[in-house]
């Protein structure tokens, strides 16, 4: 209790005190994670469109992949990344082991299947009815899927969140696949991870509690999006 | 719903009979190297069979080990940081501090050695010519018995590596750092016991060893039962004669010989010491 509590405060102070160590962490958390969700969002989000909108076969296939994909572990894929980017490894010539570049792959194969999933749910309550519906009315099928899209503007914003809420919690790739080299891909999770090891529960706890504060900036701006999307009266 | 009764009923029996007079377990907070090196897998379970007590190891750094005991979170510690393990002893938090085993740290880097790592006369100058030659160095920095061990040769060796644009800290266990150091053609400070496990499998040779500075001492602890009543005391008080009672010792001497043509770690009772490790230059 006594240990949550200075941790708290730790927390405040670390902030507060603008620890140069400490921003420059959350900074390139927000870096490393933001772009994982956003080329998570470019390959994500067209293709939960395409699961619902387009013509494919075995759909129910490819929708239980999907789903599957959004319980990916972490570590299974830290340790196929780091065995295609290990020098001994067939990617291992471009040198982007323990870079900051592995982690935002790694982090992109996991949240690109939690983008699309999330976006096939917000289609799918939209209903294939309204599509039909469209299509009676002598809409092409591009023409179908555009409205459809712009009606689930909600869910598209849904998507792009929980990409990000999977990019920036995630560890056990990170530490794998970056190394946690300090300066340079050391971020947040991987950081409470040392500062655990190291017995500094109180600044783990504190890193901890940045990156939910992190967390909590992103989603607010993204919610202030969404409902403005939503609601264009406002 | 009655099926559901007879299930609950089974399960409480089931409970009542396994729980007569277990022995309360013993949470051992060590260092990754002894777990990692498969050395606690070797001893325990003789111990375990011997007494009744089933040990729970916590690998985690000796940082986090020595804080555990501090708190009240571990009854025993195995750990390999004196410096660190003093203040613990001084206050009272452990007691019964006894002296186990003790193996050796080793500089590994490149095959081609660019700093000429190999033609030093001692440690300190080993990691001078590093310095010297700017060449890549991945500092565990996690506050291990390891990375204590490698910030003190920094100080012996008059330099401050700190924000040198060829020092990097990985953050993490000695296996990790290790992997890091080979794919960065990089040196570092290692244990002799996870090197050796490793050593298939990274681009790194020993540069330089035996040095006496180099040597790695291993201490047992009990928590104070004073300071935190809730500790196990007959466990741990067993757990301690086990690991200096000449069998094990005996056994910690020849632990790793099978594998790797000699012992990952050497006994503190000199009787069982049977191979010294390497010889001081």
């Amino acid at each position: 209790m006594e240990t949550l509590w200075r941790g708290l405060v730790e927390a405040l102070y670390l902030l507060l005190s603008l620890d140069p160590t400490v921003w420059r962490i959350a900074l390139r958390t927000l870096a490393i994670s933001g772009s994982a969700t956003v080329l998570s969002a470019l390959l994500g989000i067209p293709l939960g469109i395409w699961l619902v909108l387009g013509r494919v076969p075995a759909r129910r296939f490819w929708l239980t992949l999907t789903h599957t994909g959004m319980a990916l572990p972490p570590v299974v894929v830290g340790l196929m990344v780091a065995l295609l980017l290990w020098r001994t490894g067939p990617l291992g010539f471009l040198e982007w082991i323990y870079t900051p570049t592995a982690m935002v792959i790694a982090q992109t194969i996991l949240a690109t299947p939690m983008v699309a999933g999330v976006m096939v749910s917000g289609l799918q309550a939209l209903g294939q009815e309204a599509r039909w519906q469209l299509l009676g009315l002598g809409a092409s099928g591009f023409q179908a899927a555009w409205v459809l899209v712009q009606q689930a503007r909600g869910a598209l914003l849904a998507a792009v969140m929980a990409g990000f809420g999977t990019a920036v919690s995630e560890v056990g790739a990170s530490l794998m696949v970056g190394g946690n080299l300090k300066g340079y891909t050391r971020v947040l999770t991987t950081a409470v991870v040392l500062e655990t090891r190291r017995g500094n529960f109180a600044r783990a706890l504190a890193l901890g509690f940045i990156l939910l504060g992190l967390a909590f900036w992103v989603n607010a701006m993204l919610t202030v999006l969404q409902q403005r999307e939503a609601d264009p009266d406002s | 719903m009655r099926r559901l009764w007879f299930l609950l009923l089974a399960l409480v029996l089931v409970g009542c009979t396994a729980g007569q007079k277990p022995k309360p377990p013993i949470i051992l907070a060590t260092t990754t190297s002894t777990y990692d090196s498969g050395l606690l897998d070797a001893l325990l379970p003789e111990f375990e069979r011997e007494t009744g007590y089933k040990v729970k190891v916590v690998a985690v750094g000796t940082g986090q080990a020595l804080r555990m005991g501090r708190e009240g979170n571990a009854d025993v510690l195995l750990t390999h940081a004196p410096e660190a393990e003093k203040p613990l002893v001084e206050e009272g938090w452990v007691v019964d501090y006894q002296y186990v085993m003790y193996n050796d740290f080793v500089l590994v880097g490149p095959e081609d050695d660019p700093a000429d790592v190999r033609q030093a006369k001692d440690v300190v100058e080993a990691m001078q010519r590093i310095a010297r030659a700017g060449a890549p160095f991945v500092s565990r920095g996690d506050d291990s018995g390891t990375h204590k061990r490698e910030r003190a040769l920094w100080k012996a060796a008059g330099i401050d590596p700190q924000g040198q644009p060829w020092y990097m800290e990985s953050g993490q266990g000695m296996g990790a750092t290790l992997r890091i150091a080979s794919e960065k053609d990089a040196y570092t400070l290692t244990d002799r016991g996870t090197y050796l496990a490793l050593q298939d499998t990274l681009n790194l040779v020993i540069l330089f060893e035996g040095d006496p500075r180099l040597r790695n001492i291993y201490h047992i602890m009990r928590v104070n039962p004073e300071k935190w009543p809730h500790v196990n005391v007959e466990g741990s008080r067993a757990l301690v004669a086990f690991f200096l009672k000449p069998e094990t010792q005996q056994r910690i001497a020849t632990f790793g010989v099978d594998r790797f043509g000699r012992p990952l770690f050497y006994p503190a009772l000199e009787q069982v010491r049977e191979v010294e490790p390497s010889p001081s230059p």
